[in-house]
Formats: structure tokens, sequence, C-alpha cells
């Protein structure tokens, strides 16, 4: 049995645990009889499918279009396109192309039975599930011969809107000592349901997420991880309406970690319930294949709701988090699950709770690269006291050993990052992690004190919290505002027109042939 | 560099405060002592150290000084700098467009409605556009509020309703219309590339087009909003750094209570 500094008491957290796949597999029962517009383009593109329309319209989105508007979205891209390139015996870029020229109706061809297509489409799917497991080896390569910073990976961002000028930014910060780049996407992509194409130089707050952009900054990480000799990582989001279109892009190109929440997205961007659930599932089988780490969003939870109060929220979200990842085959190695520092500095020994839940956390998750979030909401303008803000969460996170540490910044909640605040940042980090290196070995937590005694309610409290939501169900306590204070609709929010039962002939054998890692 | 632990400077100038000639103070009255940082596309040399002084003066700064700097990579050099500012204003002369509403608990502005109103006042907000930060209008309108100042939920007399981040325009006109909403707080964090005034103005063209808009009260916020800015987009007020939901719900209460009476 694993020793907790905390007193935790790992009997409830195994039934925490217990309770928590049980509400997964209930989702999971919903997710296996659904497809969404998001996972079919998905498919389009481990097909081969690619480029855009004369109208910029995405090739994906043509071809699921097509299939949709003759009302064949149920059937799934595999079935239509492979019952094509029997017909035709063109590419299914070749017959995607024709679509869009309006040539071809492929909901119109003879139908075939699932050995028949799937050995039709054999030779495109293989190159996909290829490529992306070249990528992963090229990763593990550089992990070994290269290597890697020390935990926790240092994480910052970049937000210039233009991915050239993004490249400057991501290489200064990599030689200035980050380990992870994070690409920000243009404000309101995630509502957009399809994916750009191209290099972008415009973007409102960030950068578009797109596969040409992907490769342009992997190929500028390699330069420079070769010239620092660390491998730095790259990580972009995969949330939104188009879940596992970004994850499969990412997957092509190498990305390393990926924002992928399962209930992000219905919470924070009104997405559908039903959309988000099925996307999730087959996003993640793809993240898990290509060795990404995924990170979690909890700590948004407590940019709404109160830090103090709602901790218990975000530990019963990373347990539902971990079991529908571990449904998707996503090992606990990749989970970069999340949760945050976001108490008011003004609380009484708020440093401790921090402490106890950040500890907390660690002992629940071994072996996840926990992603932790630095201070946001109560950052004010002032640089100074927030410098300091930042050095407790960095304090907090070497001393309890987090994986992922997203650097806070002086100047949040003014402007994107200046090269110079991320310097600051970077230095503030590096000094602590290296002054108080040992510090979590060496300092035990008074028997009964108040850092105990937090872990422990907090545990409780999620416990009770899993427990009556077992019996509802995720779909009704997402309807009941049981996270971050947000209640959403079943039949509510966007992108629900884009969810389809599965018909009698739906396969996706990317599901089998993913799962669960390389096989 | 620094000039040592001690200032030698020479403080050979007046030392009274005189609010026509107004400067910035470091430790005495007048001596114009400024802290800035800045980053050079340069790398770090002897030659960057005095193009950063060279800088300051041409901003107008006395005795520039180089405290620290440090190239963060190739090409690019930080500095902080110090110096002493020459110039000055005359506050006296100067006047900024204000919210004129006395501010009120929330207890008073209940107590205040009760009276004057004789309802509740609905009062609907929402993140609008594209922007997807919450902090903001959740600060104001839920129930909580934000460092001890509760949110409009939480008043007895305002009919609060928060629809979140990246809503519409016209799905917020449509829901005002729904609800009979006497109040619209739209909350704008992201200004980048000015996307919150289009947004801000939009929203004004909208309700005019209805005849919404003398119908309503209608109030921005965020980060960097202020109450010239708002009112200049056509807004009633406008909301910026450290206001709560006290400030907005007594500038609703007494401004609907002023349009009554006319």
């Amino acid at each position: 049995m694993q020793k907790s500094k905390l007193g935790i008491d790992f009997g409830k957290v195994e039934r925490a645990r217990g309770v928590a796949r049980n509400i997964a597999l209930d989702v999971q029962k919903f997710v296996d009889n659904y497809t969404t517009v998001a996972v079919e383009r998905t498919l389009c593109r481990l097909l081969g499918i690619d480029g855009i329309d004369a109208d910029a319209v995405p090739l994906p989105n043509v071809v699921v279009d097509h299939i949709r508007s003759k009302g064949g979205l149920g059937e799934g891209v595999m079935f239509w396109m492979g019952n094509a390139v029997i017909a035709t015996r063109l590419t299914p870029q070749q017959i995607a192309g024709k679509i869009a020229a309006s040539e071809l109706d492929i909901t119109q061809l003879p139908a075939n039975n699932t050995n028949e297509i799937l050995l039709a489409l054999k030779p495109y799917m293989d190159a996909s599930v290829n490529r992306i497991s070249e990528r992963r080896a090229r990763r593990e390569q550089y992990l070994e011969t290269i290597g890697e910073g020390a935990k926790p990976y240092i994480y910052v961002i970049v937000a210039t809107g233009n991915i050239y000028e993004d490249v400057v930014q991501a290489q200064a910060a990599a030689r200035q000592g980050a380990d992870i780049i994070a690409v920000i996407r243009t404000t309101g992509q995630s509502l957009l349901d399809y994916v750009p194409f191209g290099a972008t130089t415009e973007g409102f707050g960030g950068t578009f997420a797109t596969q040409e952009n992907f490769r342009i900054m992997r190929k500028a990480l390699d330069e420079v991880s070769e010239e620092v000799g660390r491998y730095i990582r790259l990580c972009n989001y995969c949330s939104g309406l188009c879940m596992p279109e970004i994850a499969v892009m990412g997957a092509l190109e190498g990305l390393d970690v990926m924002l992928n929440d399962a209930l992000y997205g219905i919470l924070f961007r009104d997405i559908n319930m039903q959309r988000t659930l099925v996307d999730q599932y087959f996003s993640r089988i793809i993240n898990g294949f290509a060795g990404v780490i995924i990170n979690t969003g909890e700590d948004n939870y407590l940019t709404t709701a109160d830090a103090f109060e709602q901790a218990h929220t975000v530990l019963a979200s990373d347990i539902i988090n971990e079991q529908l990842a571990l449904l998707a085959g996503l090992p606990e190695e990749q989970m970069g699950l999340g949760h945050a520092f976001e108490m008011d500095p003004e609380l009484e020994n708020g440093f401790l709770y921090e402490l106890a839940q950040a500890q907390m956390t660690r002992e629940i998750f071994p072996k996840a690269p926990l992603k932790y979030m630095p201070p946001t909401k109560f950052m004010t303008g002032n640089i100074f006291r927030g410098h300091i803000q930042d050095a407790l969460f960095n304090a907090v996170s070497i001393w309890t050993g987090q994986g992922i540490q997203l650097l806070g910044m002086l100047t949040e909640a003014i402007h994107t990052p200046f090269m110079s605040d991320r310097y600051l940042s970077i230095e503030n980090a590096r000094y602590i992690f290296n002054n108080m290196r040992n510090i979590g070995d060496e300092v035990e937590f008074k028997e009964d004190g108040i850092i105990r005694r937090r872990a422990q309610l907090v545990v409780d409290e999620a416990l009770k919290l899993l427990e009556g939501m077992e019996k509802e169900g995720l779909f009704s306590a997402l309807e009941k505002g049981m996270f971050g204070d947000v209640k959403r609709p079943r039949d509510g929010g966007k992108g629900l027109n884009g969810v389809a039962a599965r018909g009698q002939r739906y396969i996706n054998p990317f599901i089998e042939m993913m799962k669960g890692g390389t096989k | 560099m620094s000039g040592g632990l001690y200032s030698m400077d020479s403080r050979e100038f007046d030392k009274t405060l005189d609010l026509t000639q107004l400067k910035p103070y470091g430790d005495t009255m007048n001596d114009g002592k400024t802290q800035l940082s800045f980053t050079l596309p340069v790398s770090a040399s002897e030659e960057a150290t005095e193009a950063a002084k060279q800088l300051m003066k041409k901003m107008g700064f006395e005795n520039p000084q180089v405290a620290f700097f440090k190239e963060l990579a190739p090409g690019f050099t930080f500095f902080n700098c110090y110096g002493s500012c020459p110039h000055t204003v005359d506050i006296t002369t100067i006047h900024v467009p204000k919210v004129t509403s006395t501010k009120m608990d929330m207890h008073e502005t209940d107590d205040f409605i009760r009276e004057n109103i004789g309802r509740k006042i609905v009062v609907i907000g929402a993140s609008t556009g594209t922007d997807a930060h919450t902090v903001g209008i959740d600060a104001i309108m839920n129930m909580k509020g934000y460092a001890g100042h509760y949110g409009l939920e939480r008043y007895e007399m305002f009919e609060a309703l928060n629809m979140g981040s990246q809503v519409l325009n016209e799905d917020f006109i449509a829901k005002a219309i729904e609800l009979k909403a006497d109040a619209l707080l739209v909350s704008q964090t992201v200004t980048q590339k000015d996307v919150h005034i289009q947004n801000m103005t939009e929203l004004v063209e909208m309700l005019e087009a209805e005849g919404l808009r003398d119908k309503v009260i209608l109030v921005g916020g965020g980060p960097r909003i202020t109450h010239e800015l708002a009112k200049e987009l056509g807004y009633d007020a406008g909301f910026g750094m450290n206001s709560y939901a006290d400030d907005v719900a007594s500038f609703i209460a007494q401004e609907m209570a002023n349009r009554m009476k006319k």
C-alpha cells in the first residue's frame, strides 16, 4: 500500500475511482452508439484527405457535409468512402476532389460488405497509422538521445497570432529554459466546426491551430531542441468542436501535449455534452496512440467557482477524466490531470491549503504528469505582488512533485506575455526549483495539522460528490451545475446537430487499431 | 551601473508639492524618479546599454541609469532602468468623466430600489462575441461575487441572469426582449486589435435598430474599459479595473430612478 504523507485513506480513493468508473461506463454506453461530424472528418484525415476546395472549405468538411446532406452520416465515412474507392479505383483524396466539384455522389454507389471495405481502405489506413507511429518513434528517439528537462516541465505560451512570430518567441523561450511551448489558439477557434488550412499570420489573442502551423512550429522546436540539448515539447488545444480532428492533425505532425478535457468544452464553451463526450473518446484514443500527454482543464472550475470551497469538484473531475481516459486506452503516464493554485491571496493560511491539495493530487495520481496551473483570478495588474504569488505557486510545485508547471506570468491580466515576462517567470521558477529541490523529501506534515486535515476533507467531499453523481449519471450532473457552478442542458449548446446515431453498417476500425497504444 | 547604496545626486530643487506642476516621487518631493523596463532587439553589449540610456534621454528622462540588463536570447536584451522625469502636469485642470452615482452597499441598494422603483430590476449580463473570459462578468453577477463584494444574484431586488461567455449579440438582445431586461451588462476582456470596440459598437447599433437602446440601461465593463470609452461608444456607463458589483448595482438603481423621474 502506498504511504501517504497526508494520512489519506486510499481505500476511500479507490471507492471514488470505482464510482467514477461506473459513471464513465455509463457515458461510454452512450458514446459507443453515436458518431459526430468531427469524428467523421477525423476519419477523412486518417484516409489521407486534406486540402481545401475552391471556396477554401476544407475537403474533410466537404465530404462529411455531402454525406450528411444525403442523410448518410450515421453509416459513417468509412462505409461510403470504402464503396467509392472500390467503385472508382480512385484514392480518397481524389474522390474528395470529385465531391467538391459535384462530380460524384458517393452515397449512390453499390454497397460492399465490411471486409471488402476494410480491404480497399487498408493502404490508406496503414499509411496514416504508420506515419503517426513514426512521429512517435521520432520523439522517443529524441528523448533517448538528447533527453529532456527535469520535472516539473516548464510550460510557457506564445500567442502572437502569427505563426512565424510565434517561432521566434518559442525558440527564445526554449533557450531561456522552457520545456513545453504552447501555441495559444485564436479566440473563438473552439467554436469553428472546421479546422482552417495552411500557415496563418492573423489571429486574435492567439494563432489558428492548423496542420501546417503545427508542422512549422514542430520543425522550429526540433532545431532548437538540438541546439539546447533538450527535447522541447509542443502543445496545442484539442478541444472545442474539432477535438478529434485536431488530435489527428497533431498526431500526424508530432505534437507532444494536447489540452484534451472531457468536460471543459461543455462547461466553458457551451458545447453540447453529447457532442463533446463522443468527440473526446476518439480524440483520446488518438492521443493515447500518438504518445501525446493530454492536459485536462479542471483549473478552470476555480476561475468561476471558489478555489477553497470547490476544491473537491476539481478532484472529482480529475477522477472522472482519468476513468474516461482509461476507457479510451490512454495510459496514466500520459494524463496531465489539471489543478490550480487559485485561492484568494488574502486567505489566511492559503499557502497551506494549496500545499495540501497539491500533495493530495500527487498522491492520488502517482503516475500522472500533473498539470499545475498558476494564479490567474487574483492577478490584479500589480506585477510585483503577482511575481510573489507565482513564487509561492512554484514553491508548492517543487515541494509536491508536479509534472507540468504552467508558468505564471507577472503580467497576467495585463497582456499576452512579453519576451521579458517569460524570462522573469522562467528565472523565478528555476531559482525556486533549484533552491528547494528536495524539500518534499525532507519535510513531513504534522499529524492532525491544518495540511493533513485539509487533504482528508477534500477527499471525503469528492467521494461524496461522486457518489451523488453515480445515482444520476454525468449528463444530469452537468445539467445541475455540479462543476464550476456552470449548468448545461443535455440538448443545449453548440454542435448537437453534428451528432448522429451509428447505423447498422457503421465502422471505425481505427478504434481497434489505435486504442491502447502501439500494438 | 547604479551609483551605490546612497544617492549622491544633487538635490537642488524645490521640495514643496505643487499640484499645478506634478511629477513622480521617489523618496524626495519633485525628484521625478521613475522606474521602467524594456527589451531592445539587439544582443547585450556596451553599445546596447548606451543605446538604452540614450533612448531614456529621448523619452525625456534626466540622469538615465541602467540598473540591470540581461540578454534574453541572442538578439534581445532586457533592461531595468531608472531616471528622473523633468516633465510635469497640472492636475488641477484635469477633468475625467466618471460614473456620478453614489456608491451604496447591497442592503442600501436593495432598500433604494424598494423605495424608488418598487419592483425588482431585471439585469442580464454576458461576455459577448468571441470573448471567452467570464471572470469579469462572474465577479459582478454571480452570487459569490469577488473579493468580498457580493454579486447581483445575491441582491434581493435584482433579477440577474449571467449568460456566460461567447454570447452572440443577437442572442443577447433576444434574451433581453424575452426577459424584458431593464439593464444589460456587457463584459469584454480580449482587446487585441480593438475587437472589443467593434463588438460593443455592433451591440449598440443592433439595439438602436430594434428601437431598444433608450429602453435599457447599457453598461460595459472589463479591465481595459473606462467610463469615458463606454460613453463614447454610446453606453450609459463603463466600469474598469477595481470596480465591483456594488458600483454597478448603485449605478443601475440610481440611473433607473432618475429615468423614472423624467
